[in-house]
């Protein structure tokens, strides 16, 4: 590890209102895999954060906005640094919005929402997401536009054509149609594993890296070298693995600030793309 | 050495020598113990020679940006650090514009210039840097830089006062334990602001630390003439006429991308 820069918090454990046909840790309504994670909770880790010198903090799930401490905990994470929640747009309520926007004025710190949409309209979108889905989320898209928040839209490589130049400008028009003047994209690639294994395919035995073959690279791309994801059963050594018991690396941060064998398919995604989970 | 030690902080100045030009007469004007430049000599602007040869001639030293980098190290684009495709385009329009046009002397000169330089002042110890002392284009912008993260930074390089630029954007943070972060924002374009001056900045360090943004009026539209003579893109101009940026927006943070225009 280079150097612990972004803590992550699986805040709404593996826990979703929709289940999704390329998430790659299978969230579901009926997903208990990794709990909701209550505001007594995530306080010491975010005190242990502090102390470490943490610079930013990105709350995920499930959907974040399912857990009810959510407001709560962004409202004591802002007062430390900045945060990225990392949302489906489904639950963004007129007054949870509102709230948000109480909040950004408030803090000092960023806050960001990446709202996750899944192609350029309700039919591609709705394939993966699940019928209705398209339609909530331009409700929670106005609302946030309502209370003026502007979202970074985030848009899986499942989008056919999303990551071209043509397919991008075609998207920011997208996110413009929805009453955000200045928009905000970020393409995502995807992780073949959990039910993106059965949408497409798994990883091949050949793709994986080793730790023997990265010598001298630049490992500050791989999101193990900067961050730790923590969740309702420990800290984890990135947002992807949580579904790996190995990739537990221990109860408190300091315990897992130490390297860790990339021996997965995801590493290859992770390397190979240049995926960063960050903004 | 004097109680009180002025320096005057130029950040990124992206081939525009006029705001150069503008920048060195208002600190012979206020006075300081030194000048030091902070790195991206080159970037939007027309006629990279130029700031190079203005800034020897005038005997200023400064330290490496991620522009010096590339351009010594003969790299195929500047390693601005965007991630969005968009501004990765600009970014490379941009550099292919300047590495075509900077001659080999000034880039091996460029290959000469250092990563940071330290100072002991009055027992405060300066660090200056480009991006931030641990990347050369890492971005610290005010809304992402919390106080328990720059207190490592400072552990880290054993500094009291960290200087920066990289992200166009000027700030200070006052820390306890009398420490500084100071990003010296830039004078190769306006912050964003719709308003078409650009800043340097003053540090003085004396009993306090004391920290001045001043901003710099200069002749912005012959800059935008030259740049529309070398056919530099349009976004670029606008930016210089307007105080907007139009590109490299993808990197601000939700704060600072609120209160830009575009």
């Amino acid at each position: 590890m280079l150097s612990l820069d972004t803590v992550w918090f699986q805040v709404a454990g593996t826990l979703c209102n929709i289940a999704c046909t390329h998430c790659f840790i299978s969230c579901s309504p009926t997903n208990h895999a990794h709990e909701m994670m209550s505001f007594e909770e995530i306080v010491p880790r975010l005190e242990e954060a502090r102390r470490l010198g943490v610079r930013d903090y990105y709350f995920t799930g499930g959907e974040p906005f399912m857990n009810r401490d959510m407001l709560r905990i962004l409202d004591t994470t802002l007062q430390q640094g900045p945060a990225t929640v990392l949302t489906n747009g489904m639950l963004l309520r007129e007054e949870t919005c509102r709230a948000l926007s109480e909040l950004i004025d408030r803090s000092e710190y960023s806050l960001d929402l990446r709202v996750s949409l899944d192609g350029f309209d309700r039919e591609t979108h709705d394939a993966i997401r699940g019928e209705g889905v398209w339609d909530r989320v331009m409700t929670g898209l106005a609302n946030l536009a309502a209370a003026g928040i502007n979202p970074v839209i985030t848009v899986t490589t499942a989008a056919e054509g999303v990551d071209t130049a043509d397919g991008r400008a075609q998207f920011l028009d997208v996110i413009r149609s929805f009453g955000f003047t200045k928009p905000r994209l970020k393409v995502l690639s995807l992780f073949r594993i959990g039910a993106e294994e059965s949408r497409t395919r798994a990883y091949e035995s050949w793709e994986r890296l080793t730790t023997e073959g990265m010598d001298g690279a630049d490992m500050s791309v791989l999101q193990c070298s900067t961050s730790r994801m923590i969740t309702s059963k420990g800290v984890y050594v990135c947002p992807i693995l949580i579904d790996y018991e190995a990739a537990r690396m221990g109860d408190t941060i300091s315990e897992t600030m130490k390297p860790f064998p990339l021996a997965y398919g995801a590493c290859h995604t992770c390397w190979v793309d240049g995926v960063t989970c960050r903004t | 050495m004097p109680d009180v030690t002025r320096l005057a902080l130029i950040g990124g100045i992206y081939s525009n020598y006029h705001a150069l030009v503008a920048t060195l007469d208002d600190i012979s004007r206020r006075g300081s113990e030194a000048t030091y430049f902070l790195g991206d000599l080159g970037a939007f602007g027309p006629y990279p020679d130029r700031v190079p040869e203005l800034l020897i001639e005038r005997g200023i030293a400064g330290i490496q940006g991620n522009y010096e980098e590339s351009l010594a190290g003969g790299a195929t684009d500047c390693n601005c650090g965007y991630t969005d495709p968009r501004d990765n385009v600009y970014a490379q329009i941009s550099y292919d514009y300047t590495a075509e046009r900077t001659s080999d002397a000034y880039k091996r000169w460029m290959g000469t210039l250092p990563r940071s330089m330290r100072f002991d002042i009055g027992g405060k110890r300066v660090l200056l840097s480009h991006g931030s002392p641990r990347r050369i284009n890492e971005f610290l912008w005010r809304s992402t830089s919390p106080d328990p993260f720059l207190h490592r930074l400072c552990d880290e390089h054993a500094a009291d006062v960290i200087v920066c630029t990289h992200t166009g954007l000027h700030w200070h943070k006052p820390l306890d334990r009398g420490r500084h972060i100071v990003n010296a924002g830039v004078i190769g374009r306006p912050a964003n602001d719709g308003r078409t001056n650009v800043w340097y900045t003053m540090l003085t360090i004396g009993a306090e630390v004391e920290v001045e943004f001043i901003p710099i009026e200069y002749d912005h539209a012959a800059l935008a003439r030259e740049m529309r003579d070398e056919k530099l893109p349009e976004e670029f101009i606008e930016t210089i006429e307007t105080g907007w940026w139009t590109t490299c927006l993808e990197s601000l943070p939700a704060k600072e991308r609120a209160s830009s225009r575009f």
